[in-house]
């Protein structure tokens, strides 16, 4: 605390006194607002104009349209399901390689492909996917030579809904099992030891120990995971080719050829999923808070 | 309850009986297999398919004599190093600074690198291509300008685990008495910045730069939107005319993302930002 109180030498008061302190931040404002804050802003001044530029709500009413209703549809559910699922089974898996007994080495490789794993997106995921339980992938190829299970033939495909929400946990998975390993970490051995030593069975430590103290980071993480497949766009357009209608592949739509007739509307369709993406955020933010109360620090 | 019976019974009893229920192991280990086996088939199946191309390994082979497969490696890794560049310059003299002189400014300065969370990757290039594409700033109309938005726009999305990377790295040095140490002996603030911090925050950098480089060197959205010759757009490009190449093309993929992800690693788990939602989704 003394540094701006003593009496300095003169290069360093000399440097100082060149500009107020804020100044020091000024390019880092300036960039954010250039690239990131103005081009926001158009987009939320322009999801207030019709056409004409008059001011008017109209947008967001017309969100209600068919096409941007539905495509807001799949993309919620396609997020759920698999922030659900990618959130239970990662538990599951993290919980399994940190708490259950499993030799180490399987342990900091679960991690470290983890790791990788919830960086796998995009086109490459997708055509793996597409080589793997494609039509002529090896493993639909394998299920139908081999067992007899013909997947194409049962109505499955890979450019689905379903196959979407199959692509998608490959990266929601192993992001739940990074982000979920320090809460399951900070689970003490002594707490469970203390509760059977008053005679807990593994659901009672399970149902009045364990989960009310990871449920806030259990609950944090699977919403980060349904903000995590909201946002996704490149995985979907790689593997449907653009013929799924979520909101990232409509905004996309518009971006390259104006599918909605209506530049406004588009809009107003990105402002509803950034308005979705910020409460999921907030929400998550404050879970974690919560969460980290019992987290060794 | 029917838990009252079972409550009789000893503390080490419950605790051994747990551990060793062939059932539970069973399971666990059937799960964890199961797991393994999602994981891996789909890698698999990339590897088999590319290498049923005839002759054995063209597909490799073919995407090693295409100039594009080189030209757009390159341009992608050329951009990711001038973002990872771009990103350190602008992050790591304002968190240093707010650390030092503005600490009231540290939480909106944390609410801006957050934001790129809030705004996925299609809104912002959304975004950007409105601004943009009109006067004063009319980038997306050269080729030039369209390679600084795709930069600007990749710098954006580094914001948050960079700037994460960078306040965490300078919370565990003391700035404060390095910094004075620093004037006392006559260094100027950039001498500081390159000689003192940056230095002291390597391997921060070195992790939140392999993340960075492993995004934008995988992102398809905003390349493919600004139409610029990146990796991944030229992969999809390709997937929609050849058979054998485009499988080729992924294992290369794949293995640049583990290459990055293993530096990572390499580098300690201490600096690894918590949050790692990238925007290569």
């Amino acid at each position: 605390m003394t540094s701006d109180a003593r009496p300095a030498p003169a290069a360093r008061a000399g440097r100082r006194r060149l500009g107020p302190q804020w100044l020091g931040v000024v390019p880092f404002f300036a960039f954010a607002a250039l690239f990131l804050l103005i081009p926001i802003s158009y987009l939320v001044v322009g999801s207030f104009q019709d056409q004409q530029g008059n001011v008017t709500v109209q947008n967001y009413l017309n969100l209600s349209r068919p096409i941007t209703a539905s495509a807001y549809m799949a993309s919620i559910e396609i997020s759920f399901v698999t922030a659900l699922l990618g959130g239970l089974l990662g538990f599951l898996l993290a919980y399994v390689v940190i708490a259950g007994g499993i030799p180490g080495p399987f342990r900091s490789g679960v991690m470290t492909f983890s790791g990788v794993a919830s960086n796998f997106a995009g086109v490459p995921l997708a055509l793996a996917f597409i080589f793997t339980i494609g039509r002529t992938g090896f493993v639909t190829v394998i299920l139908r030579e081999v067992l007899g299970l013909d997947l194409y033939g049962s109505g499955f495909t890979i450019y689905s809904k379903i196959g979407l929400e199959i692509v998608y946990l490959y990266f929601q998975l192993p992001l739940m099992v990074l982000i979920i390993a320090p809460a399951i970490d900070g689970l003490r051995r002594d707490w469970r030891e203390a509760a059977e030593g008053m005679g807990a069975t593994s659901y009672h430590y399970w149902r009045y120990i364990a989960l009310p103290i990871l449920l806030p980071s259990l609950l944090g993480s699977m919403i980060l995971l349904f903000g995590n497949a909201f946002g996704a766009q490149a995985t979907a357009f790689a593997l449907t080719g653009g013929f799924i209608n979520l909101v990232t592949i409509l905004i996309g739509g518009q971006l390259s050829g104006d599918v909605l007739g209506d530049r406004n509307l588009a809009y107003a369709l990105a402002m509803g999923m950034v308005a979705i993406m910020g409460v999921t955020i907030l929400a998550y933010t404050w879970l974690t808070r919560r969460a980290e109360r019992w987290q060794r620090s | 309850m029917s838990g009252a019976g079972r409550a009789a019974v000893t503390p080490t009893v419950v605790a051994r009986r747990r551990a060793r229920s062939p059932r539970q192991v069973a399971l666990k280990w059937a799960f964890l297999l199961a797991c393994i086996a999602y994981f891996v088939l789909p890698l698999l199946g990339t590897l088999l398919f590319s290498l049923r191309s005839q002759p054995f390994l063209s597909a490799f082979t073919d995407t090693l004599n295409d100039p594009q497969f080189y030209s757009s490696l390159e341009y992608s890794f050329v951009i990711g190093i001038v973002t990872i560049v771009v990103s350190i310059v602008l992050l790591v003299p304002t968190a240093f600074w707010v650390r030092l002189r503005l600490p009231r400014l540290r939480p909106i300065v944390e609410f801006v690198t957050l934001l790129p969370f809030v705004v996925p990757p299609i809104v912002l290039v959304f975004g950007l291509i409105t601004t943009f594409s009109r006067p004063p700033l009319p980038l997306t109309g050269s080729n030039l300008g369209s390679d600084v938005l795709l930069v600007c726009a990749y710098v954006v999305l580094s914001f948050p685990y960079m700037y994460r990377a960078v306040d965490t790295g300078l919370r565990s040095m003391d700035i404060r008495s390095l910094t004075e140490a620093s004037q006392s002996l006559g260094a100027g603030w950039l001498t500081i910045l390159w000689r003192v911090i940056l230095p002291n925050l390597r391997v921060a950098l070195l992790s939140g730069s392999f993340l960075t480089l492993a995004i934008v060197v995988g992102e398809f959205t905003i390349a493919n939107f600004l139409a610029r010759p990146m990796f991944a757009p030229y992969l999809q490009l390709i997937s929609g005319n050849l058979a054998y190449e485009p499988a080729a093309v992924a294992v290369i993929s794949f293995a640049i993302t583990w290459a990055a992800m293993g530096a990572i690693s390499l580098l300690g788990r201490g600096s690894r930002s918590k949050i790692q939602v990238g925007g290569a989704r």
